[in-house]
């Protein structure tokens, strides 16, 4: 299986992560090799194996429904790359 | 008496308890020395006023029933600690000063640790060479232009420089046991779920955990007990009756049972691996173990296995780095324009190459293939170390297949990066405990280190069986500090 450029750009859409075209290139490139080494675990078949989803085997543990946090708005926001009194600020998304 | 930053932790904490060095003292001793190793590039934010502060009024009431008496400490970048700048290595956290600290810094600073600064380390954890940092590679300080390991490579650098006297890292697929074993120190990965992972920037969450980095096994003992705790905040925390595990560190290991998988003597490996893992048998024999041939048949499909699980992992974890409510924000014509020139600029070249392939394997068409596959054979690989463990009590195997390698030698070549993981990353997908200890030199008398693999919760076990091969390996780093020349 090779990984082309197109899909090295559509996922790097989904991803959220611009590529200019050398960037693009380089990745499909190291993608291809580490796809290639990862091809290895088709020699294993697994049909009948159940996966591994957690390692601690424990069940979800509930709380009681109650708040048990002080106000921390301000804690909250104190690291936002811009803020608006109360609110986060985002470039304009609706018209 | 020797200098205060060369001696153990344990050795510190009876030198301070009996009052013969003061916090304050130790404090400056740390700072001074890392003034002075800027070159090793250990630090990423240094804490060292706020610590001599601290440290002083440690002195001023001190409280010697504490596990960790005004012991000045440095930790893995990659710990949340309240009000002071982590980074996790990466551009994208430049200016992150959380809000909170993580349970695992918390628990050193109940028992007295004072926090002397935030060691550098791999971006995001991701790398075993400390070179994808944002912040520049760190030297090792065995030799001139070696890798120190990583990702906790600041840790181990700062650990055998004698800038710390303890400290402590995270291992996702081996970034505390093979940094040790690069620096000839002592690195234990606990089993996932005994150390909180509240507070730690997320990598993959499967699989991370922190544990101690020390000069020798006695001191991990030590910080182990005080690190690992139950913690409601962690989902994923495991409520199970801990070990006094320094008061119970004991070098009686007669009649234990320790095998050697044959899967591990893998293609290429250097001679001097194989005889050190020899050797270390002959130790094991020595301090008497019985010695058993076991088979561990799936190891060769670890790495692939992790390279599927731990970027999955990491794309879902790190979609949170939006340029919105922390971290770096660039520019962008609107919001989707603004999300990914942020993540562009914000994350370095490994990351990225991370998140591509982790959101690939869990793509729409690919789920199946590669993710669903890869918890599968991640279920084999576990039954390994389940039927294994019917017969011993621990495995023994090298740390490495090699010793660290020159700044830049592997740096362009992911895949040969990805193989020095290739004995510690099954420990991780099976959620075992782990320790790399100092064995021995290659021809350029760069350290060797063995891995000893235990059962879950058994990190005792592993602690007694190092502790009394320590005893036996006598190994001694020769620190000549060429870097303040």
């Amino acid at each position: 299986m090779t990984i082309d450029l197109k899909t090295v750009k559509h996922i790097s859409k989904l991803a959220r992560i611009s590529l200019d075209e050398k960037k693009a290139e380089k990745l499909a490139t190291d993608m291809n090799s580490i796809f290639e080494f990862i091809e290895k675990l088709n020699e294993l078949n697994t049909d009948n194996v159940e996966p591994l989803t957690s390692i601690a085997e424990t069940k979800l543990r509930f709380r009681d429904d109650k708040i048990t946090s002080e106000n921390i708005r301000e804690k909250i926001l104190k690291n936002s790359p811009e803020k608006n009194d109360d609110f986060f600020v985002v470039p304009k998304v609706v018209e | 008496m020797s200098e205060i930053t060369s001696l153990t932790l344990y050795e510190l904490i009876k030198n301070i308890k009996e009052k013969k060095i003061s916090s304050n003292e130790a404090a400056k001793s740390f700072v001074d020395r890392a003034e002075k190793s800027k070159k090793i590039n250990a630090y990423v934010t240094e804490n060292f006023e706020n610590c001599l502060k601290l440290s002083k009024e440690f002195d001023d009431k001190p409280n010697f029933d504490l596990k960790l008496p005004g012991i000045p400490i440095a930790v893995k970048d990659l710990f949340c600690t309240n009000e002071v700048r982590t980074t996790a290595g990466s551009n994208i956290l430049n200016n992150f000063v959380p809000t909170y600290e993580s349970t695992v810094t918390q628990n050193i600073w109940n028992e007295g640790g004072i926090l002397l600064g935030k060691l550098n380390c791999d971006e995001f954890a991701m790398g075993s060479s400390n070179e994808t940092s944002f912040f520049g590679n760190v030297q090792n300080p065995i030799a001139e232009d070696l890798v120190p390991g990583g990702s906790s490579g600041g840790s181990s650098a700062a650990l055998v420089a004698n800038l710390t006297p303890v400290t402590i890292g995270t291992d996702t697929g081996g970034s505390i046991r093979q940094p040790a074993s690069f620096t000839g120190t002592v690195g234990l990965k606990p089993t996932y779920g005994s150390c909180s992972r509240y507070g730690i920037v997320a990598f993959a969450s499967s699989l991370d955990q922190a544990g101690p980095m020390s000069k020798d096994v006695k001191d991990s003992s030590i910080l182990l007990e005080v690190i690992s705790s139950f913690d409601k905040k962690d989902s994923t925390s495991i409520d199970f009756k801990r070990n006094n595990y320094s008061s119970e560190l004991t070098r009686n290991i007669k009649g234990l049972k320790i095998g050697i998988p044959k899967e591990y003597r893998v293609d290429g490996m250097p001679d001097e691996i194989e005889k050190l893992w020899k050797k270390g048998i002959e130790y094991a024999k020595d301090c008497g173990a019985e010695i058993m041939d076991i088979s561990l048949p799936h190891t060769s499909y670890a790495l692939p296995t992790y390279y599927i699980v731990a970027p999955a992992e990491a794309s879902s974890n790190l979609a949170r780095y939006d340029g919105v409510k922390y971290g770096l924000r660039s520019s962008g014509k609107n919001l989707i324009d603004m999300y990914e020139k942020t993540r562009s600029e914000g994350f370095g070249e490994e990351v990225k190459r991370r998140v591509m392939i982790g959101t690939y394997v869990l793509s729409s068409g690919y789920y199946d293939a590669y993710y669903l596959k890869a918890q599968k054979v991640r279920q084999l690989i576990k039954q390994d170390f389940d039927q294994a463990y019917n017969k011993v009590d621990a495995i023994l195997t090298p740390s490495t297949p090699s010793s660290a390698f020159k700044i830049g030698e592997k740096s362009n070549d992911p895949v040969s990066m990805y193989l020095n993981d290739i004995f510690t990353v099954p420990v991780n997908l099976a959620g075992l405990p782990g320790i790399s200890i100092p064995a021995g030199v290659d021809k350029n008398n760069y350290p060797l280190g063995l891995q000893i693999i235990g059962k879950p919760f058994d990190e005792q076990t592993v602690l007694n069986i190092a502790y009394s091969m320590e005893e036996k390996i006598n190994y001694k780093n020769n620190i000549t500090d060429w870097w303040m020349k």
